[in-house]
């Protein structure tokens, strides 16, 4: 069996169309999601309060120390049938991953925070300014700018994970490859499609990334 | 609404549901145990080789980075179990193909650490063993590797727990691991809150069992190397205490 053009062409447009609509829409909600829970958390991390800041330390540690799949069959089958929570899979896997790489941003969003040099925090409390306008203008500005590069490369990270979202039955561009397989008896083409796919969107990704960071770094 | 059996079921069903769920654990550590050698192994040859002088050495370095970070590892297993036999017309055994996929996927990752970790070793210390008239080879493995060792322990650490987190995704290929058993369960009707906490606390003791074994690594090179032992409790993940080189994108 060798890899056939005819069939590679004929299922190329469909799971670039409904797949794809499906892909980008759990990567760019998955990524707000990760990129505004991820700033909470880093707040909550560096809170001086040790009831706040230690089980937030403890909640982030599980959710990395657990891998993405068994988090989206909890929140996928345990939620409806324990908390009588039901949501499409499409929203749940969002949640998950929104949720499961926030807790990556949060060290982010830390290590960018803790880069703002001293003088800048002295500069805001001389200046009288208050607390929260001290962090809104003075400290989040230049810590965000310095946390983008990552930033970008988890959002890299977050659209090359979408594919795990086909084990709580989400139609992605590989879970449309899945199906069209199942029906040929072809795993050749579709699978390659896939990846093929993933491959060219996320390499130019992370060479842009790469600059990026390079022109942030001057 | 309430489904009926989410009243708290009998504590039977735990002890129940414990030897399906070890017999899918073992096989998850079987799969990450076996795709530990090959994932460091292919660590440190293409971290080395990444530092070659000759461009297509580099460039086959690159081109293997870039396909396995390129994509999410459970395309990878469809495609090493599923695609790759159309080509090749022979199938790998589940846990092999497994095994192979992760070592592989898991291998890109780690030689990004292993050259960061070589890269952050002072120019010094190669021109102190060239004047003492080492080899190269022993340049790399008596004066430079000992001492980027200590860096990449912490690194490896993550990268280890990402290899454990990354075996969960065997069961798309047909092996029995952990999620496989705990899908199989769940179908037979046992309660799914059970069993996917089961399944939690199982990761989460692994996972505490690599930091563990890593700690204990990382005290023990530094102490080879003559620094200051890194306390026992620390903030997993770099806070800065041990110098990790850093990395355009070591994240999975």
């Amino acid at each position: 069996m060798n890899w056939d053009w005819d069939y590679a062409l004929e299922i190329a447009p469909e799971m670039l169309s409904q797949g794809l609509i499906v892909t980008v829409q759990a990567t760019l909600a998955g990524a707000v999601l990760a990129f505004v829970l991820g700033l909470l958390l880093a707040m909550l991390l560096r809170s001086g309060r040790r009831w706040v800041s230690l089980p937030t330390r403890l909640f982030v540690e599980f959710v990395r120390s657990t891998p993405l799949v068994a988090q989206l069959f909890f929140v996928f089958f345990v939620f409806p049938s324990a908390l009588g929570i039901t949501m499409s899979a499409l929203t749940t896997g969002i949640i998950v991953l929104g949720v499961h790489y926030s807790c990556y941003t949060a060290e982010v969003y830390r290590a960018g925070i803790d880069g703002v040099p001293k003088g800048q925090w002295e500069a805001a409390v001389a200046l009288n300014l208050p607390r929260f306008r001290v962090w809104t203008s003075v400290i989040l500005p230049q810590a965000v700018r310095r946390a983008l590069p990552v930033l970008g490369n988890y959002l890299i990270v977050i659209f090359k994970e979408t594919p795990q979202l086909t084990l709580i039955t989400v139609v992605d561009v590989l879970g449309t490859g899945r199906i069209l397989a199942s029906e040929s008896y072809r795993y050749l083409e579709p699978i390659t499609i896939a990846g093929l796919f993933f491959l060219i969107v996320a390499v130019p990704a992370s060479i842009i990334v790469r600059r990026l960071e390079r022109r942030l770094a001057q | 609404m309430m489904i009926p059996y989410a009243a708290a079921p009998a504590l039977g069903t735990v002890t129940e549901i414990w030897p399906y769920l070890m017999d899918g654990a073992r096989v998850t550590v079987l799969v990450a145990l076996g795709a530990t050698p090959v994932a460091l192994a292919l660590a440190f040859v293409v971290g080395l080789l990444s530092r070659s002088r000759h461009v297509w050495i580099r460039g086959v370095v690159r081109v293997y980075l870039e396909l396995f970070r390129g994509t999410s590892v459970i395309v990878q297993m469809y495609w090493i179990f599923f695609a790759m036999p159309a080509l090749t017309g022979y199938r790998l055994d589940p846990i092999l193909a497994g095994i192979v996929a992760v070592g592989l996927h898991m291998g890109a990752y780690g030689s990004e650490v292993v050259r960061g970790a070589i890269a952050a070793v002072p120019r010094t210390q190669w021109e102190a063993a060239v004047a003492l008239n080492f080899s190269p080879f022993q340049c790399m493995v008596r004066v430079i590797l000992p001492q980027a060792w200590v860096g990449m322990v912490p690194a490896l650490n993550n990268n280890w727990i990402e290899l454990l987190k990354v075996t969960s995704l065997v069961s798309v290929i047909s092996v029995a691991d952990l999620i496989a058993e705990s899908n199989t369960l769940r179908n037979s009707g046992y309660s799914p809150l059970i069993v996917m906490t089961m399944v939690m606390v199982v990761y989460l003791v692994l996972a505490l069992a690599i930091t563990t074994i890593m700690r204990f690594l990382e005290r023990r090179a530094a102490r080879r190397v003559g620094r200051d032992v890194a306390p026992v409790f620390r903030t997993r993940r770099g806070d800065g205490s041990v110098k990790t080189a850093p990395s355009a994108g070591g994240l999975s």
